[in-house]
């Protein structure tokens, strides 16, 4: 079993368990959006998803285990990664010029992932472990948003997330191998739209939520 | 048209390895803008030579954009801020009157520095003798024609082999990472048939050596594609992605 760990540890290994977490957090997030955008409809019809979410009992938490382990992986491997890149330049330029090739989205991954993760371990808190004896998962929802504090935070951390997805999404794919020149545009044109639409989709919640 | 410029120039000296290294500005008057950025140099060489000064150790050899020996960041841009070229052939009528040039060389803890603007980029050797070549018994050549080459990938195989090995990707990489380099070798051989018998090991070992030599990962920042000045495309190295997989996953190679 040398050959799987001298897999999982070398340069392209690691950067193919970013892309397959990663990826599974782009469908998580594709789910966590639907979910969400119900939201619109009302408190009961948000309820009544959640009620129906949960009763999937054991097998949500399977889910949630993964998720976790994706979490553990993709966050551990980045920072290992994130490491060994500071360390392979040294000594820095003068003058630093970015080329064509740099994005915002590329250039800020390490640093737009850490916000995220910051802002994963609040919204689990938040919302995932608060008390739902006496409050209904809408009115803690509604709750949180009365707060400019608790909005900006959501908002800026939705703007990180999409920045991190406009990279992500496609490097995920480039990292797999799946580059061609028929297919290249499509996937990064996929990648942009699913950017915007999870960050304006989850941004506009805090907004729409102070209206009702 | 303006037939001759001033710059002032900021360039890295440093020594020997174990010396700090620092900035030493120069102004240059009258330089042709027909010059190549080189002869630039060659002329601020021969001045400081004449002064009693040591000169500006620089790499160079065919200046024809063909060996890969040359190779500067200049204002922040490896061979400078011209698209698909080498630093030799990169000429002096793309600066205006006036310009400040910060030159330095590459930086990569995989590329210590000689001297100067020279960088030891024995890294990529290293790399090249891990795999980046194919096994064949001497005696008369073959036929030529007996190993038919589909056009396709001849030409995807030329555009990989087109890497000079400058550093240039590894200079431009916000992350210091060779990965073009190594794809652009492992690309170019795994095209052809000639290359496939040993396409498994070689994918392995030159990934396993280039892991080990102070190199950072890539990313996908894509800095490498456009400051390369054979402009090689990173769909390269999605391929050595795919073969490093075949290799490790579906291979008996370990």
């Amino acid at each position: 079993m040398l050959w799987l760990f001298r897999f999982f540890t070398a340069s392209i290994g690691r950067k193919f368990l970013m892309a397959l977490t990663g990826l599974g957090f782009i469908l998580f997030l594709g789910t966590h959006l639907a979910g969400n955008l119900l939201l619109y409809r009302g408190g009961n019809a948000f309820n009544a998803y959640a009620a129906r979410l949960h009763a999937f009992g054991g097998l949500l938490m399977v889910f949630e285990f993964g998720l976790l382990v994706f979490a553990l992986i993709h966050v551990l491997f980045g920072l290992w990664l994130f490491y060994e890149n500071y360390r392979a330049r040294p000594i820095g330029y003068r003058v630093r010029k970015s080329g064509p090739g740099q994005t915002w989205g590329s250039a800020t991954m390490p640093y737009t992932g850490l916000l995220i993760l910051a802002f994963v371990v609040y919204h689990l808190i938040r919302f995932h472990f608060a008390d739902k004896t006496s409050v209904t998962i809408y009115e803690i929802v509604k709750n949180a948003f009365q707060s400019p504090l608790e909005i900006a935070i959501y908002m800026v951390a939705m703007a990180a997330v999409a920045l991190h997805i406009s990279h992500g999404f496609w490097s995920a794919f480039q990292t797999l191998g799946a580059n061609h020149p028929k297919y290249m545009p499509l996937i990064r044109g996929l990648g942009l739209i699913f950017s915007v639409v999870v960050g304006i989709g989850f941004g506009f919640i805090p907004i729409y939520m102070t209206l009702v | 048209m303006k037939k001759s410029i001033h710059v002032t120039l900021k360039v890295w000296r440093q020594a020997s390895g174990g010396d700090k290294g620092r900035f030493e500005t120069y102004p240059l008057k009258d330089i042709s803008t027909d010059m190549s950025f080189l002869e630039m140099l060659d002329v601020l060489n021969e001045a400081l030579t004449h002064s009693g000064k040591e000169p500006i150790a620089f790499d160079h050899d065919c200046r024809e954009g063909i060996c890969g020996m040359c190779g500067a960041v200049v204002n922040g841009r490896p061979h400078g801020p011209e698209k698909g070229t080498t630093l030799c052939q990169l000429h002096m009528r793309h600066f205006s009157d006036g310009d400040v040039l910060v030159i330095e060389p590459w930086r990569s803890r995989a590329f210590p520095v000689i001297k100067d603007l020279v960088v030891d980029r024995g890294a990529l050797d290293q790399i090249i003798i891990a795999g980046g070549y194919i096994s064949v018994n001497t005696g008369s050549a073959p036929e030529a024609n007996s190993i038919p080459v589909p056009q396709g990938a001849a030409d995807k195989a030329m555009d990989a082999a087109a890497c000079i090995g400058c550093g240039a990707c590894v200079a431009a990489c916000p992350n210091g990472s060779a990965m073009l380099f190594a794809a652009a070798k492992v690309s170019h051989l795994a095209l052809l048939p000639q290359g496939r018998p040993e396409a498994a090991r070689r994918a392995i070992r030159m990934v396993e050596k280039m892991d080990g030599l102070g190199f950072g990962n890539c990313s996908n920042i894509t800095e490498c594609e456009a400051e390369c000045p054979k402009e090689i495309s990173i769909a390269h190295i999605a391929r050595l992605n795919r073969e490093f997989f075949r290799a490790q996953l579906a291979s008996d190679e370990k």
